[in-house]
Order: C-alpha cells, then structure tokens, then sequence
C-alpha cells in the first residue's frame, strides 16, 4: 500500500502500467498542466493528430473490419473469404502457411507437416488466381500477411490484379512486410539484415510510382508486443523501424512525400485499456512529429499514421476459452476507443487452433456491435480532455520518446537488431512477465486467480488435411510441366542479374510470377545473391 | 545416460530447440532463461532446425535431454522425426520432451511416439525443472 491520492493522503494500492508509467488515483487540472496541458491535442484530423486522422473518423465511416483468415489450399481460402464477405468483412487478411511465408516450395523438405496448417499455401501464380476468383480487388482492400518473401508474394497479387483486367492504382491494401520486426518476433525472415532492407525499399518504391493506393510495409509493434515488449516499447520500436525503412528509401533519392503515405502500421491491442488508448493517441502524435519536424514532410498524409489495432494473441488464455470472448470484446473497444482504420481481433480459440468458423463470425460480430449498439461511431475520439487520458497521452509520449532516444544512443535499431540487443531485451522482458504470471504478481484471470482445476475444454478444432499436402504437391507438378521453362530460365536469369546489380527488383519479380516461377524458384535465386541470414547466438 | 552414470556430477545439458518452420521462439527463449536459473546448462539451437541437424547438435553437445518448441500445430510430424533421427544416430535414449500448444487430445499420440513428457502452453517453469531434475539424475 502507497499513498496514491496525495490530495487526501488515503492508501490506496499502487498501480504501475506495464510501460513502468505510475499512476495516481485522481487526476485533475494541475496533473494535466505539470504534464504538459492541451496545448498538443488539437483538432480531429489535423495536424498533430492526437484526435485521430480524419475530421470525422467514424462519424462518417466506421473502422474496417479486416479478420486475419487462410488456410489449407488456394480453394479453400477462397471459400472463407467468399464466407467473410458475406458476413459483413470490409476487408481481407490473408494468412499464408509457413513454407510460403520463409520462401519454400509446398515440395521442399523443410516443408513436411506445415502445409497449408496456419495459412494458405501458395507456389504459383495459379494459386493467387484460385484464391482471389471472383472477388472484386477494386472494392475491397486486403492485407497480406507475408514478410520475407513479401517481394515475391506482393508480384504476384499485382500479377494476378493486372491480368484480371485491374489497373494497379485501383489496388487498396496492405502487404505486411516489416521484415525488421521478424527478426525481433515471429522469425520468417530469410535474407540478411541489409539484403532485406533493401528488398523493402524496392518494394516501398515500386508501389509509390505504380501502386499509389497500396501500403508497401505495414510497420508492426505488433509482434514485437506478443514477443515481451509493453506498450510504450511496441510504439517506440515500431517508430523507430519505420524511420529506418524511410532513411533507407530517402537515400536512394525519393522525396518522403513521395512515399511516406505508402507506410501504414500495425499494433496489439492487449493488457490495460487506459495504457492502450494513451499509446495510440501519443503514438499518433510522435509519428506526426517526427515526419514533420524531423523529415520535413509537407503534406498532411505523410504525417498521418494509419493503422490497424488488433486484439492481440498475447492476452488470450488456454484456461477457461470462453473468456477470451470477453477480452476480445474489451481490446476492439480499446482499439475503437484508439481510433484505430482497421480492426482485427484473436478469435477465442485461437490460443489452440486457427479460428473456427464460429469463432471467426463470433470475432466479427464482437465488432459489429461496437458499430451499431455500443455508440462508438456517435462522436469523435470521445476521451479527448479527459485529466487522465490526456496526462497519460502526455506521459506516454515522453516515455516513447526516451526509449527512441536510447536505443538510437545504442547505435540505432537496424544495428541493435542485426546485433540481436533488441531481441535479448525484449525476450528479457518476456521472462520476467512470465515469472509475475507463475508467482501471481501479475492477475490473470483463469490462469493465476479464479482458477478452475481439471476444467472440460470443448474447443472445436480446425480440422488439418495431411491429404492436401499432396495435392498441393501435385498442383505445383502440374504448374511446373505445363508452363514455358524457357520462359522461366530467362525471368530468374534477368531476377538474378538484377538482384545483383543493385536495380529495383520488383519488375523482374512480376515477370518471374507471371512465368508461373516458384516462390522456391525465385527465393532461391536471392538467396544465392544475397545469402541467408544467420541468427545471432545467445538469447 | 546420466549425471550419475558418468561418475562425475554436472549441471544437467539440456538442447532447447525449434524444429521446422515456426517462429513462435518467446517460449523457447524463456524456458532456456528459466533452466539456466535453475543451474542447468543450456543451448539453444535458434530457428528453422531440421530433426536431422537437432539430431546431431543433441550428440555433439551431449545433453541429457531434448526439448522441442513447436506452435505451429506441426507438432505429431515434427516430434517423430526428430525422435527417428536421434534413433539414427544411436541417441535413442536421450529423452525428448516438447512444449508449445499442444491440445491434450495428442498427449496420448505424443506418448505413442516416444516424446518423454509434454509440457503445453501455461506450464509452469518448476515443473519442467522438476522433471527434468527426476528424469535426468534418475
């Protein structure tokens, strides 16, 4: 017990927010001014742009619902996107499955046992054109969830778009694409550090000039949050990989108007509701700095963070499922509160399996009600002028801030990730929650209090086919027999020679995927370019 | 094979490793700080391994005992490899144990594979500890 309210002098317990921010049991107007006041809010819309990005926010459109869905073959995939569009999803997340996320045909040995079993599985082109039938890509924007073999992956949706008859300016989206951040959390990078790089900086350029519409990189704090980090860090870590991806693509001669717009960012949504909301809106603000004050941008939309909030993975539990429904409800309200453009949510069974169609439509619907019962779209970032929300937006900004500073003090993020200094404190972090879970220092419903022994799990299991690996396996045959391989030979020869010379790869990786080259063929050819990348020893 | 068994006593070794393609590395991480607490020696062999090249590692760094790390639901096809290989290069005695989400419908097929004992997600570190202490020191 701490004396929380000074005012009073009562003892009421201390609370410290997981990014180390104490806070006080009352707040008022002198918190708010010793903070920093109000002087920063300013108005929905504008500049710095605390209140959200556009003038209305929801008031006009509601947040996109884009739940995150693949798995098993191109066919299958198709249906459950056929089944989310028909329930209302505004947009499309495409899971793929870990031989295609590290750049593996369905074929390799590596690939035993994992295809098609966390997302869909994909080769060729053929299999983008199963997937995508049908669905109108001028209409509704999709994300795809691929890193490092995002270039490759990326070519083909373009491929597929342009030979369905779509202009690629009509293409609205998101590729993920972050590959900093799979070195620090979810590991499928492939190449090294600075090969990487500059494959994200071919991909940020291409789109700029031909795909205006389209998100190059969805920068996520994301993973980084479900690999250890609080809040604060998810932000400043985030922040602080996005820099290094535009002081890479400004060297290269761009102007950051020209560009900036095509970043967009992804962040968890878990833990605290007050320290979520005060991490979006300082975040929000910091971002809008940095690209004003510190690159010069100009135009407004260089400046404005757009985003996707997602209910993270990391607060769901195995124990007691059902509650992860509710937690699930309280993380799309953070997210709704955040003012987040998209929104996606953990299903509750998914601290088991990929989401059921039940749980799925069980996680649209959470958000569905947020739109038409709840009152979230009434009025724009409705805790705006709160004491509270406001000196913790302020308090949050200046721990970002600090935690940019030191790690830039350390030699910079690409440095401290290439050197693996990022992935030890955040894993050290890890631990340490993980040890106030175990001894109860940190509650957590289910698991450490409200306990139920030997309780019955009755979770419906996402049903994994062994069969499909073969028939994906005879597909990729099929591709491969019937395609021009002289054709092929030539795309990864010209993929090869240009790969080396330091040109823009993209062109040459369209023309690779429209030859019906493997995601194995033409990784394999960067990776006898570029090399693989070797993790850093040590944890 | 054992601490006893040597005649010699030392820190139990244990190889904490990730098989296949899944990059969920924060448990496997955590666990190594967790036996490393606990006195015991520990590699990690990183990411993407093959059950051929855990296999070996497990020889050449001569550990008491395996533990995989698997979250991709590869779980079934990835143990019995892993277990097969350490059989290939006559280590069939090291026992394997594996943690990750593991839904308890498999703990019996595990078993059946030969995986020593299973630790799903939300178990807690003593026990792993304890297990390995008995197992290894028996």
């Amino acid at each position: 017990m701490s004396k929380r309210d000074s005012k009073t002098g009562t003892d009421v317990p201390a609370v410290k927010w997981e990014s180390g921010l104490e806070i006080k049991a009352v707040y008022g107007p002198e918190e708010l001014a010793a903070s920093g006041g109000t002087d920063a809010v300013g108005e929905p819309g504008e500049f710095p742009f605390t209140r959200g990005i556009h003038p209305h926010m929801y008031c006009k459109r509601p947040f996109t619902i884009r739940q995150y869905s693949g798995f098993g073959t191109a066919a299958e995939t198709h249906e459950r996107f056929l089944f989310l569009i028909e329930n209302g999803n505004t947009g499309l997340n495409v899971a793929f499955d870990l031989p295609t996320q590290c750049g593996l045909d369905s074929d390799d040995p590596m690939a035993s046992g994992e295809v098609g079993r966390v997302g869909m599985a994909v080769d060729t082109l053929a299999d983008m054109e199963e997937a995508f039938d049908g669905i109108p890509l001028n209409e509704i924007t999709v994300s795809l969830t691929i890193n490092g073999s995002a270039p490759v992956i990326m070519a083909m949706y373009f491929a597929m778009a342009r030979k369905r008859g779509f202009a690629l300016n009509e293409l609205r989206g998101t590729a993920q694409n972050d590959i900093l951040k799979e070195f620090v959390g979810r590991g499928t990078w492939i190449y090294p550090v600075a090969d990487s790089m500059r494959l994200v900086g071919d991909t940020i350029e291409f789109c700029a000039q031909n795909v205006p519409r389209y998100s190059a990189v969805s920068i996520c704090g994301y993973h980084i949050r479900e690999s250890g980090a609080s809040p604060a860090q998810e932000m400043a870590y985030g922040l602080a990989i996005a820099r290094a991806y535009i002081d890479h693509v400004l060297a290269r001669g761009l102007d950051i108007d020209e560009f900036a717009r095509t970043l967009s960012f992804n962040f968890n949504v878990h833990g605290n509701l007050w320290e979520q909301v005060c991490k979006f809106r300082a975040g929000r603000r910091l971002w809008a700095r940095i690209l004003k004050d510190e690159y010069g941008a100009q135009n407004p939309r260089s400046m404005q963070m757009r985003m996707l909030a997602g209910g993270g993975g990391g607060g769901l539990t195995i124990e007691q499922p059902e509650n992860n429904i509710v937690r699930g409800a309280y993380y799309a309200l953070a997210s709704a509160l955040s003012g987040t453009q998209t929104m996606a949510l953990c299903s509750f069974d998914e601290a088991y399996t990929i989401p059921s169609e039940h749980a799925a439509k069980l996680s649209l619907r959470t958000m569905q009600l947020l739109i038409n019962e709840v009152g979230l779209c009434d009025t724009v970032d409705p805790l705006a002028g709160s004491y509270f929300v406001e000196t913790m937006t302020n308090e949050m900004e200046v721990e970002m801030q600090s935690i940019m500073a030191q790690l830039e003090a350390e030699g910079g993020v690409v440095d401290g990730i290439a050197a693996g200094r990022v992935q030890a404190a955040v894993n050290a972090r890890a631990y340490d929650r993980e040890r106030k879970l175990q001894s109860g220092e940190v509650k957590k419903v289910g698991v450490n209090i409200h306990r139920e022994e030997e309780e019955e799990r009755e979770i419906e299991f996402h049903p994994y086919d062994e069969q499909q690996t073969a028939s994906q396996i005879e597909r990729l045959e099929r591709v491969r027999a019937e395609r021009d391989a002289g054709a092929v030979a030539q795309s990864l020869d010209t993929l090869r020679r240009v790969a080396e010379s330091g040109e823009n790869t993209m062109p040459a990786l369209i023309d690779a995927v429209e030859a019906y080259a493997t995601v194995g063929e033409v990784c394999s050819v960067l990776k006898s370019v570029f090399g693989t990348y070797q993790e850093p020893v040590g944890l | 094979m054992s601490t006893k068994d040597r005649g010699v006593e030392r820190p139990i070794r244990v190889l904490v490793a990730k098989p296949g393609l899944d990059g969920h590395d924060v448990g496997a991480k955590i666990i190594c700080r967790a036996l490393i607490d606990a006195g015991m020696e520990v590699i990690y062999t990183g990411l993407r391994k093959s059950p051929a090249a855990i296999a070996s590692a497990a020889l050449e760094e001569d550990v008491d005992a395996v533990g995989l790390s698997i979250l991709s639901g590869a779980h079934l096809t990835l143990s019995k490899r892993v277990i097969e290989e350490l059989a290939v290069l006559g280590a069939g005695g090291v026992p394997v144990i594996v943690g990750g989400n593991i839904p308890k419908r498999d703990f019996a097929a595990m078993r059946d594979l030969g995986v020593a004992q299973v630790f799903p997600t939300s178990s807690v570190f003593e026990d792993v500890v304890q297990y390995l202490r008995d197992e290894v020191s028996r």
